[in-house]
């Protein structure tokens, strides 16, 4: 029995190495847990893309779901996401917001036309600050905002076919069942 | 001598481009100020880049974060009060020092737990030799062995 002790010793540390492999490869060791989740989304007051002098504010949206989708022309993961947006947007059910993230207007104009355009609507954030207030770190970066304006859903990284129809789907199919 | 002298100069004059690089200036009023930024900056935590502090890293989150840090500053605000803004947008990550709650109990005293089951294996395996050399004493009283004084 004792002898055994080393090889039992032995083998924990391989179950706990395997463990941290398995933990590593099943969850992004960067996605930040949002504290923000179920809670009501910060108030935010931004300019269109296209129409710079109109501003957008969380009360215009107040109402009906949406889905907030944060990208930017040097994001490099958001030319990833976006042809699953493009695909994915007319079955959604909710109006897809483009955040437009420290961006120059101008790059995330042509990056929309090269790339093409599935947002309903699209807002500016050239500063960053009120991204902040969002706890976003990187694009692309999506929450689900239902009607009462509380953050229902958040995603880090690009939306592929597999969350979406895996994760964001069935959020939206929730919210959508609350507030039709 | 000299020569290592100049080379020397020149190395640290590349640290010091290298440091204005990463973290650009900012009007603090006065040096404690400025001492306070540091400090606290160093114990935060940059959301993007899990390794680097706030203090340290040249990621633009990083940078707006500083800029938020400096402004609240300005405002007055305690450096509890702005981990407490920092923690509401961006969790517990990014502060490196875990508060103790019911989540990270484990890893608070995780170790003291490891340390005491250690001490314990190592307690019986002592009982054990010590047992087992006592019962080998007995069954020859005469001829000490050789291992016998081992502990």
């Amino acid at each position: 029995m004792s002898r055994l002790l080393p090889f039992f010793g032995f083998m924990l540390l391989v179950a706990l190495f395997g463990f941290g492999i398995w933990w590593n490869t099943g969850h992004d060791p960067q996605a930040i847990p949002s504290p923000l989740l179920n809670k009501p989304a910060p108030a935010f007051t931004l300019p269109k893309l296209y129409e710079p002098t109109v501003t957008v504010s969380k009360s215009d949206l107040l109402g009906k779901p949406y889905l907030l989708n944060v990208f930017a022309s040097w994001c490099v993961e958001c030319e990833v996401e976006h042809p699953v947006l493009q695909a994915e947007t007319p079955t959604l059910g909710v109006l897809l917001v483009g955040y437009d993230y420290k961006d120059a207007p101008e790059d995330a104009k042509r990056w929309l036309f090269e790339h093409g355009n599935p947002y309903g609507l699209l807002i500016a954030d050239q500063p960053g600050q009120t991204a902040i207030d969002f706890g976003v770190y990187g694009a692309p970066e999506s929450f689900l905002i239902d009607g009462k304006g509380v953050i229902r859903y958040k995603h880090i990284g690009p939306l592929t076919a597999d969350v979406v129809a895996t994760e964001l789907k069935p959020a939206i199919a929730a919210v959508l069942k609350e507030s039709p | 001598m000299r020569h290592r002298l100049w080379i020397l100069l020149v190395l640290l004059a590349f640290v010091g481009v290298l440091h204005a690089q990463a973290i650009e200036p900012m009007p603090f009023t006065n040096h404690a100020q400025e001492l306070r930024f540091q400090q606290l900056t160093a114990q935060l935590r940059c959301p993007m880049c899990q390794n680097e502090t706030l203090a340290d890293s040249n990621a633009p989150i990083a940078r707006d974060l500083r800029n938020q840090i400096f402004q609240q500053m300005q405002q007055g605000k305690s450096d509890e009060e702005i981990k407490q803004y920092l923690v509401a947008r961006y969790s517990d990550y990014v502060l490196y020092d875990p508060p103790l709650k019911a989540g990270t109990v484990l890893l608070w005293f995780g170790p003291l737990l490891i340390l005491l089951g250690g001490a314990g294996v190592v307690l019986m395996a002592i009982r054990k030799r010590s047992r087992t050399a006592m019962a080998a004493e007995n069954l020859s009283d005469s001829e000490p062995t050789e291992h016998g004084d081992d502990w």
